[in-house]
């Protein structure tokens, strides 16, 4: 079962393919980040070129789907159809330290009343959508101490 | 030294009446027109006089077509101010300064003009059935409006600086209170008690529906001199004594990137701000402080020198922020959440009114006023706008 109910906009990559390999690694349950060839510098989101050694060869590197809830909200006004009968829901903001601190938006896996502690560890839980068109794959979080 | 202290001055200021979102008689542009002609009768001046105009937001009235309608003699500059939400309102007050106190033009309005019903909604997510680009990284998790994108860096600064909800209360309560005695806002005649703060719901914590701007439909104009012209005019000047506009280091990384997070984007603002006007906060006589929601207003308040970030909960109480007689009188009309909210506009023509002596909640003798416009977007900007007797 989704997270979140069906029916919000799907993610495709963007039109000047700048982050494909980020979106095509999520279906195959990798997680793919941006790092620098030349300084091996990390950079999330993703641009064209490497903000600390201005770069072009920036290539995506697998990282462990491993970090630390860095902030949170929890939603309760809908603002998507899609979202009407949802309830509340939450998102989090999760830190990679592995990879240079970047940052990355996604759900919080369990009960969504649940009291979420920033600083906590999480890891990554791919949650495919493979009955759409287009399919795509996105990255939800759960606390690492949480039973699977 | 180069600087906009003291170049300019604002001489003419005008509003629509405000409506709720989608209830607007008239079209954006008669609403841009209107607003325009409204501060062209209040300053004295002949609309076609009038040779620049600037805005923010990416207004969709556009300044040749407005010059067109108005019949302005000559058109000299026609500049908008990137960036979205009311990031831009001080910074077109600046712009549009900065045009004047060059000889690039010599009379230049700043205006806004909103009509949501007739176009899109701010605070709805889209409707499409794929995304891409930055938003393909934020939406499918249902992060999509305003809120939802600002209450994150609020939820991290409450987070670092132990701050209780009473703090954000104590802002939306005083914007309340000032519209109680402002006919033109929208919430003139609905005041808000505690009680009912606490009682409302949740839109996205640590944000109650109260402490969320309104959307609504409305134009406002300011009309900018040469300060060598300020007394021609049938209204007092108030000076420009500093703008700014701008954002700190990679504060457009994108899904939620930039180094520093849980901020109103004002850091590196606030200092050139106050050097430029020649000010400092103890100086501040009243505030205008851009309420997109109320926890952008407290890290506002906070990087403006008013506050340290850890004594939020004491300093942020409704009686400090009351006109005429509390310590920082704060968004005296009603600001965004309870006059209307015209982008931010009407915060810049609020500091003007105060310096005029003309305010529904005047601050005795205020001399300095200021006005924070759009935080936690960039870029960001701010103005100071001063008496005669400051100069
Ligand atoms: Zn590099």
């Amino acid at each position: 079962m989704n997270y979140l109910n069906t029916g919000l906009p799907a993610p495709i990559p963007a039109g000047d393919g700048l982050d494909k390999p980020f979106w095509e690694g999520l279906q195959k349950e990798l997680l793919l980040l941006q790092r620098c060839s030349v300084c091996t510098g990390w950079q999330w989101g993703p641009e064209w070129s490497c903000h600390r050694c201005h770069s072009f060869e920036l290539r995506y590197e697998e990282v462990s789907p491993v970090g630390v809830i860095f902030s949170y909200e929890r939603v309760w006004h809908p603002v998507h159809p899609a979202l009407k009968e949802q309830g509340p829901y939450l998102i989090v903001l999760v830190v990679l330290p592995q990879a240079g601190e970047v940052r990355m938006v996604g759900n919080l896996l369990g009960d969504p009343r649940q009291e979420v502690p920033i600083g906590a560890e999480v890891r990554g839980v791919f949650e495919h959508h493979n009955d759409t068109e287009p399919a795509f794959t996105l990255l939800h979080w759960e606390l690492s101490n949480s039973a699977t | 030294m180069r600087t906009l202290r003291g170049r300019v001055a604002v001489v003419g200021i005008g509003e629509t009446a405000y409506y709720k979102r989608g209830e607007s008689p008239d079209a954006e542009f008669k609403l841009a027109l209107k607003a325009i002609l409204a501060a062209c009768s209040d300053a004295g001046i002949a609309p076609e006089a009038i040779d620049g105009f600037a805005s923010y937001s990416n207004d969709r009235s556009d300044p040749s077509r407005l010059a067109a309608a108005l019949g302005c003699r000559e058109l000299r500059f026609a500049n908008m101010q990137w960036g979205g939400g009311g990031g831009g309102g001080s910074a077109a007050v600046g712009n549009g300064a900065a045009a004047v106190a060059t000889g690039m033009a010599e009379c230049v309005v700043v205006f806004r003009s909103l009509a949501q019903g007739q176009f899109g909604r701010f605070g709805q997510g889209p409707r499409r059935n794929v995304i891409q680009g930055d938003g393909a990284h934020t939406v499918p998790y249902g992060l999509m409006s305003p809120a939802q994108m600002f209450a994150m860096k609020v939820q991290r600064f409450m987070f670092d600086h132990q701050v209780v909800q009473s703090a954000l209360r104590s802002i939306s309560l005083a914007s309340y209170h000032h519209a109680q005695n402002n006919p033109r806002a929208v919430m003139y005649g609905r005041p808000l008690d505690e009680r009912t703060y606490e009682d409302s719901r949740w839109i996205v914590e640590p944000f109650h529906l109260y402490d969320c701007c309104q959307e609504n439909d409305g134009a406002a104009a300011m009309i900018i001199v040469p300060a060598e012209r300020a007394g021609d005019f049938a209204q007092p000047p108030a000076y420009l004594l500093s703008a700014v506009a701008g954002s700190h280091y990679r504060a457009g990384a994108s899904v939620h990137n930039t180094p520093d997070y849980a901020t109103s984007t004002f850091k590196t603002l606030a200092p050139r701000l106050y050097e430029m006007a020649g000010v400092s906060p103890g100086d501040v006589n009243v505030l205008q402080s851009y309420e997109n929601f109320t926890g952008g207003v407290m890290m506002s308040i906070v990087e403006h020198g008013f506050c340290e970030p850890d004594a939020c909960n004491e300093f942020f109480v409704k009686e400090r922020f009351l006109a005429p007689d509390g310590e920082l009188p704060l968004n005296t009309s009603g600001g965004n959440l309870a006059e209307c909210y015209m982008h931010g506009l009407g915060l810049n023509i609020e500091a003007v009114r105060q310096i005029r002596g003309q305010s529904t909640n005047q601050v005795a003798g205020a001399q300095v006023s200021m006005v924070i416009s759009g935080p936690m977007v960039t870029p960001v900007s701010a103005s100071i706008f001063g008496a005669e007797g400051v100069l």
